[in-house]
């Protein structure tokens, strides 16, 4: 993807309550124009709330944030989705959620609609580059495909709207480690190419291969942050979610491990 | 048999149009599960117009004007009213349609009265005889329209963008949303299509054999509501064989009604309902239906 617009993503001092339940209290976060940032946490750390936050969703979950989010110095809270995605900020959801009924050209299709049919036609011929597979599988139904093929499909068409930023959940969740592997240096390439990436994942090591910088959640706050090269050499981290001696600290290490090696 | 030929093509072409009505009521509810009591009224307000404007600027106008008006009328309760009704609960949507419906039919029916208001069709009381049988023009004319509509509508929905767009939202409202698509525009769309289909129906709902628009036109549009939900509610498929089976049924029954009469009078009225009675208990989704209209 051509360089779009150089541009920060920057969250400050993010809540987020669902009714009664807080699932964010006053969280900072900071994606560099360019740079892959890793969010890290286990199951109900707030990862997906930060994610419905950027991208406008919140009001589908009835959840009400307050703090401040902003893309290249606009201001996005309070947007709407639609408004986000123009302003070039695309997520692609957990549980990879491509339309089922409808055929992987279709799926694609939707992702580029609020483009120029000139520029979406040539956003589908890169994202055919990226992954041939939908290419070859272009009129078949997306719900047939299989879970790799189907987050290839998620991923392509939030690229066909070209983003700056690209805000990915749990990519790789449930995937064959080959499979994984692959979207791992897809979202690499997507990267090279200028977009922005915000990764959120339970695949520790993974994720702190690819990022830079690399931020873990705990009840909804960050409990740790700094460059992922530095996290992924630190004790604590090593013990608590890559599994290393996890006999020791079990809490973490059990909640997380099941599904990071899955 | 020619009877039985006769009542058939009659029923065929009526349950066209009752399809036109079951396709507007299913494009809302795919596109904003919301489950449009205010149907029938919208359908009287195209016709109403229709049937007022066409002494003034002739038959066609008077459509066109009658079908974008009941277009603008729909967008305008998308707008102004569902849109703006925060509450959670699709359900609840539904029942403030109810109180749409009753306060457009309430005037509606103030402003007609007692009148039969003709609609000035150009095919007036004509017949055409094809092989020994008898059809009115109009019901010719109506299922070829019906026809023309339903398939361009099918056409659109499947290769414009719009259709994408709401298929898109109809399958996972929020996930379109991600991936930039306006819901609002998208309701917005579904409801003046809605109201224009339906306001074509209207006219044909009033020509002949129907003496004309009277207050009790907008129930002839409840029967699409068997139509829409034995189909499948958000199956467009499910409208258009629904909407055959209803208005077939109906030709049916109330043309044999004498060799029926142990069933009692007026069965043609109510036979559309209890098919859809008897097919919800052996399909509960509705023929071509993926979800249980469990939460109307
Ligand atoms: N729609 C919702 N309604 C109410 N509470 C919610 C909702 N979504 C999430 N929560 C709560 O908010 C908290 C954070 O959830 P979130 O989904 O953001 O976590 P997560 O880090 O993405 O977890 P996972 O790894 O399982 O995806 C959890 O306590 C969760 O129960
Ligand atoms: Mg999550």
């Amino acid at each position: 993807m051509p360089v779009t617009r150089l541009t920060d993503l920057t969250v400050g001092d993010l809540a987020v309550s669902y009714g009664p339940v807080r699932a964010l209290g006053g969280l900072s976060l900071r994606v560099p124009a360019g740079s892959i940032v890793a969010v890290l946490g286990a199951n109900g750390a707030g990862k997906t709330t930060l994610l419905r936050a950027v991208s406008g969703t919140l009001r589908f979950h009835r959840g009400v944030s307050r703090g401040v989010i902003e893309f290249g110095g606009a201001r996005l809270s309070g947007l709407s989705a639609s408004a986000v995605v123009a302003r070039g900020i695309v997520q692609v959801p957990e549980g990879r959620r491509v339309f089922a009924r409808m055929t992987v050209e279709e799926n694609l299709r939707a992702g580029g609609l609020g483009r120029p049919r000139k520029a979406a036609r040539l956003a589908r011929d890169r994202v055919h580059e990226l992954f041939p597979v939908l290419r070859e599988r272009a009129g078949q139904r997306a719900g047939l495909l299989s879970g790799g093929e189907q987050q290839m499909l998620a991923i392509g068409r939030a690229l066909m709207a070209e983003p700056a930023a690209l805000l990915l959940d749990e990519p790789t969740l449930g995937l064959a480690p080959l499979v994984a592997a692959k979207i791992a240096e897809t979202i690499r390439e997507i990267n090279a190419l200028g977009t922005s990436v915000l990764l959120v994942e339970q695949n520790v090591a993974m994720a702190l291969s690819l990022a830079s910088y690399a931020y873990v959640l705990e009840v909804g706050e960050v409990a740790l942050e700094g460059p992922a090269g530095e996290l992924a050499a630190s004790d604590e981290v090593r013990r608590r979610y890559l599994g290393v001696a996890d006999a020791v600290e079990g809490r973490l290490a059990t909640r997380t491990l099941p599904r990071w090696s899955a | 048999m020619t009877t039985f030929l006769e009542l058939l093509v009659n029923g065929i072409s009526i349950g066209a149009v009752y399809a036109l009505i079951a396709l507007g009521f299913v494009v809302i509810f795919k596109a904003t599960e919301v489950v449009n009591f205010a149907h029938a009224s919208l359908l009287l307000a195209g016709g109403y117009l229709v049937a007022r404007l066409h002494p003034l600027v002739g038959f066609w106008p008077a459509l066109l004007l009658g079908v974008s008006a009941a277009a603008v009328v729909a967008a305008l309760i998308e707008f102004l009213i569902i849109r703006r009704a925060n509450v959670g609960s699709h359900s609840v949507l539904a029942i403030v349609t109810i109180g749409v419906d009753i306060v457009l039919t309430t005037e509606l029916t103030r402003q007609i009265g007692t009148e039969v208001l003709a609609v000035g069709d150009p095919w007036a009381d004509s017949v055409v005889r094809v092989g020994g049988i008898t059809v009115a023009e109009t019901r010719i004319v109506a299922l070829v329209t019906a026809s023309l509509l339903i398939g361009a509508f099918l056409l659109a929905f499947k290769y414009t963008g719009w259709g994408v767009a709401m298929r898109a939202t109809a399958e996972d409202a929020e996930t379109a949303a991600l991936m930039g698509i306006r819901l609002g525009r998208v309701s917005l769309g579904a409801w003046a299509v809605a109201g224009g289909l339906a306001a074509v129906a209207a006219v044909f709902l009033c020509v002949f054999p129907t003496p004309g628009l009277d207050r009790s036109t907008s129930l002839a549009a409840i029967k699409a509501f068997p139509a829409a939900i034995l189909g499948g509610l958000d199956s467009t498929t499910g409208a258009l064989v629904g909407g055959l089976i209803v208005g077939v049924t109906e030709a049916l029954m109330s043309g044999y009604q004498n060799d029926l009469a142990f069933l009692g009078r007026g069965i043609g009225d109510v036979a559309p309902f209890l098919v859809m009675i008897v097919i919800l208990l052996i399909r509960p989704a509705g023929l071509f239906g993926t979800k249980e209209p469990a939460r109307v």
